[in-house]
Parts: C-alpha cells; structure tokens; sequence
C-alpha cells in the first residue's frame, strides 16, 4: 500500500486499537463481563436502541435542553461580552467574578439552584447556561480587548464614526475568539446538562439514561449510551468546527 | 482626481504644526516643535532611533494625543480634513475578513457613496496602480507586497489631502520597494497630494523626497530641512547620479553629526 494512503488511515489506529484493547480485555476475563460487555454487543446494542427507536426520546431531551441552554447564553452571552470588552475598566471591575464562577466547578452549583429552581427543567437549562454563559462572556470580552489596535487606527484615520468602528473593526476582530467561547459553551452546556439529568430528578435524557441503566444494572444499555453521548459532544464540537472554518475563513492566518 | 494645485500650491504651507509638545514618561520629546509642510510636496522624515519620527506623524494624523500645540491643515482642523495613513505593518492593518477589492471600497462605502461610485473610484486605484494581481483575494493570500499596495491603495480611496506613510517599505523585499516608490510617486505627480513619510532608510527617504525633514535626538528639533529639487519622475536610477549622492551624503553628514553631538 502507498504511504499517504497509510497514512491517511492514522486518525484510525487510536479507535481500532481501543477496540482490540476492549474486546481482549473481555475475552481474556481480565474484567467481569458482568461489568463489561464486549464492544461488538455494546456497540450492536446501539444499532438496536435507535433500529427500535428506543433511544430518541432522550437523546431529543437532552439535545434539546443543551440547545436551549446555548442559545440562551450565547444570546446574553455575546452581546455581554462585548460590550464588557469594549469598556476595559468595566471590564476589570467584574473580572474577578468571571474568573471565579468560570474557576468554579458548574456542577457544585446545582444544590443551589435546586433551591432556586426546583427539580425542574428549566433548573437543568438554566445551569447548564450558567456554565456555558461564563466562559462565552470570558471569550468574547478578550476578543474585544485583544482586536488589532493597527486595524481600529487605519479606521480611525478613515473618519470611520465610532459606532461603525465598534461594528465594523471590533465586532469582526472578536469573532475568532468568541467562536471559541461558543464551541467550549456549547461543550460545557451538555456536560453540566448530562450531570443535571443524573442527579436533578429526571425522566427523560441521557444523562438519566445512563444512571438508570445502571441502578437496574443494564449494563448493556449504560455503555451504549456512554458511547451516544460520547458521539454527541463530538458531533457538537465538529459542527461548530465546520461553521467557524466556513465563517472564520482568517482565523489563524491573520 | 486631477487636481490643478500642485503649481499654484506648492510654495503655500499645507499642513501647519505649532508649538507642538510632548512628553513620554516625564521624558520631553517634543517642546515647542513648529514644521510648516508644503502643498503638494513629499516629505521624509528621517531622524536617530527614538526621537520620535513615527510619533511625530501620528500625532498629526490623530492616532496619539499631543500634550499642547495645534496642527492645521489649510486652516482646518483634523477632523474637518481627509487624510489616508499607511502602516509600516500592513498585515495588521488590513481587515482580513475582507478581501482585497472591499478592503480599498470600505472607507469609501462608508463615506456613503452607492456602488457605481465606489465600483468607479476602486477602478480609477486599479489602473493608477497597475494591478495585476487578483483582487478578490483575500489579505492572508496576498504576498507581501500585494498587501502594502492594497493598504496604500486603501488609504488613497477616499482622496485624501495628506497621505502619511509610515515605514512602509521597512517589511518589503527591495523589488517591492522599488515598485511602490515609484507609484508613490507617481500618484503625487497626477493627484498633487501631500505626503509625509517616515523612513529609516536614507535612499527611500531621499529618493521620494522634495524635502528631507533631518530630525535631532532628544528632545527632537528640526536638525535641517533640506530641499532636493531633482526633476521628476525619478527613475531606480537616480539614486547613482551625482545630484542624489550629494544631497544624500549631506543628509548623512547631518545625520552624524546629530549622532555624536549628545550621544
């Protein structure tokens, strides 16, 4: 075979060496297959929970709860940010606060905002923006504060009036990093959100799936939806990867 | 764009700086600096590292802040005139999500011209400069050189009364510099702009020149104004004719002197 083409086949060699690894760890019975299912029963597992359908109803619930949580923060977050960032000693006088909650581990909030919210849904949303909220502000403040100051200057001596200055020059110079603050958002958002549906009392999701598959030690059923969820943060991070290579086409390069 | 004033301007002082000061850090680097700058003309400000060349230009075009003074431009203030600026680090300036055609049309949409207007004005840039490279690129995709014509280019749209130019040449290679010196001047000669660049190379400086505004170390005074009248357009050549060495090494003679007197 051509090396390139070898090459080409690289990205595979983690995954298939996993799967060797699994499937002999099994077999071998270094591990209880009580405990571990082997990957192709796992894996043809999956096929049947979305052949049946049985899968939708959660896998729905919690990409639906992650999209409303995203939505919610980016659409506060953004404008937030920027705004923040446009205005350096505002920014500074909150920027303790931002790094601190963003230091904070989202998921030692939700006592708290069970307490506020109740075990609702939108308790789940709600937190899973808060998480997502704090590093798209982060992101998009830093966008602002680090813009090229040799562009804002080339149109200052343009006679460019402030506003078109701000919208123009600052807003375009902030995309780049505020893309990377909506892709780690929209990342945080399902983390926090399978971590709510696990311990917020749940009827439906992945995260609910998952933790009752293994209280009634289905265990068949907790890996595969491991594998799911596993699957969708990578998709989501993907699509985000696709949109901000079509959208960013400079970034890096300039 | 043709504008006759280049011969009924050019003995009239355009761009007029009084009393300019300014200190960095309790370190006075301009005191009661006063330049007169011709209409029309090509001034280059040449001078010691740290006197403040760039500083200068930047605080007439508006980009820094002057501690007191007044800078008029034919009597009008900053903000009633039209100036253009290049940057000596063109990747920087320009706007990379823009390509090359809309980077130089921006300032002019802006002004709120409709697209007729704009589409005709970026034409009448293309075929001053002479561009043959594509202009629906992107900044990123240009070389170099693409990328400082483009900046110059842009900066030129709007028609401004002053360029300032800011080591522009200092990131090119010296084919490019050739290049964008002779349609440096060539756009003064049709368009009768003013220019004011700031060069750390004594040939770029010269070459452009019809003054050479020699700069001393801090706090920086005017060390000489030197006139250098020869006949335009000069040519890559020139710069091997007698009449440019001297005036060269004059300024060089100057330059030293400065150097040593308070080092």
């Amino acid at each position: 075979m051509p090396l390139h083409f070898l090459k080409r086949l690289l990205p595979l060699a983690g995954p298939v060496f996993l799967y060797l690894l699994w499937s002999t760890a099994v077999s071998a019975k270094w591990v209880s297959a009580t405990l571990l299912p082997s990957p192709s029963t796992t894996i043809m597992y999956m096929f049947h929970v979305f052949a049946t359908g049985s899968i939708f109803p959660d896998l729905w619930a919690t990409v639906a709860r992650t999209f409303y949580a995203f939505v919610g923060a980016s659409l506060i977050g953004v404008p937030l940010g920027v705004a923040l960032g446009s205005s350096p000693p505002i920014y500074k006088s909150v920027e303790f606060l931002i790094d601190f909650f963003r230091s904070t581990p989202s998921s030692a909030l939700i006592p708290l905002f069970m307490l506020i919210f109740g075990i609702t849904d939108v308790n789940k949303i709600a937190i899973a923006a808060f998480a997502a909220i704090l590093v798209i502000i982060f992101n998009s403040a830093y966008g602002v504060m680090n813009a090229k100051k040799t562009r804002v200057m080339a149109a200052q001596t343009m006679g460019i009036s402030r506003f078109h200055i701000f919208k123009d020059v600052l807003l375009m110079e902030s995309l780049p990093q505020t893309f990377i603050g909506l892709r780690t958002g929209i990342s945080l958002a399902l983390v926090i959100v399978i971590v709510a549906e696990m311990f917020i009392g749940s009827e439906n999701g992945l995260g609910h799936r998952i933790i009752d598959a293994q209280q009634v030690f289905n265990i068949k059923d907790m890996y595969s939806s491991i594998l799911v969820t596993g699957a969708l943060g990578y998709f989501l991070n993907l699509i985000f990867m696709v949109i901000e290579r079509r959208l960013i086409h400079w970034g890096g390069k300039a | 764009m043709e504008k006759a004033m280049q011969e009924v301007g050019s003995k009239r002082a355009h761009v007029t700086i009084q009393k300019l000061c300014k200190e960095f850090a309790g370190v006075t680097l301009y005191k009661d600096f006063n330049l007169d700058i011709k209409k029309g003309k090509i001034v280059s400000v040449f001078g010691p590292n740290g006197c403040g060349k760039s500083t200068l230009i930047n605080m007439i075009a508006g980009l820094m802040k002057m501690d007191s003074g007044q800078v008029l431009f034919d009597g009008k203030t900053l903000e009633q005139t039209k100036i253009g600026y290049v940057f000596q680090n063109y990747r920087d300036a320009l706007f990379p999500w823009m390509t090359a055609w809309d980077n130089i049309a921006y300032p002019l949409k802006r002004m709120g011209m409709n697209k007729a207007q704009v589409c005709a004005r970026v034409e009448e840039l293309i075929n001053l400069f002479e561009i043959k490279f594509n202009l629906k690129q992107f900044p990123y995709e240009l070389s170099g050189g693409q990328q400082q014509t483009t900046s110059i280019m842009r900066a030129l749209a709007c028609e401004p009364e002053v360029l300032f130019l800011d080591e522009p040449f200092s990131a090119l290679d010296f084919e490019m510099t050739l290049f964008i010196r002779e349609k440096l001047q060539e756009t003064n000669l049709k368009t009768g702009v003013t220019m004011v660049i700031v060069s750390h190379d004594l040939e770029d400086a010269v070459f452009l020149a019809d003054q050479i505004l020699l700069l001393t170390r801090r706090p920086t005074q005017i060390a000489a104004l030197l006139n250098f009248d020869m006949a335009r357009p000069r040519l890559a050549q020139s710069v091997s004719e007698p009449e440019f060495i001297a005036i060269k090494s004059e300024a060089l003679k100057i330059f030293q002197h400065e150097m040593h007197r308070s080092a």
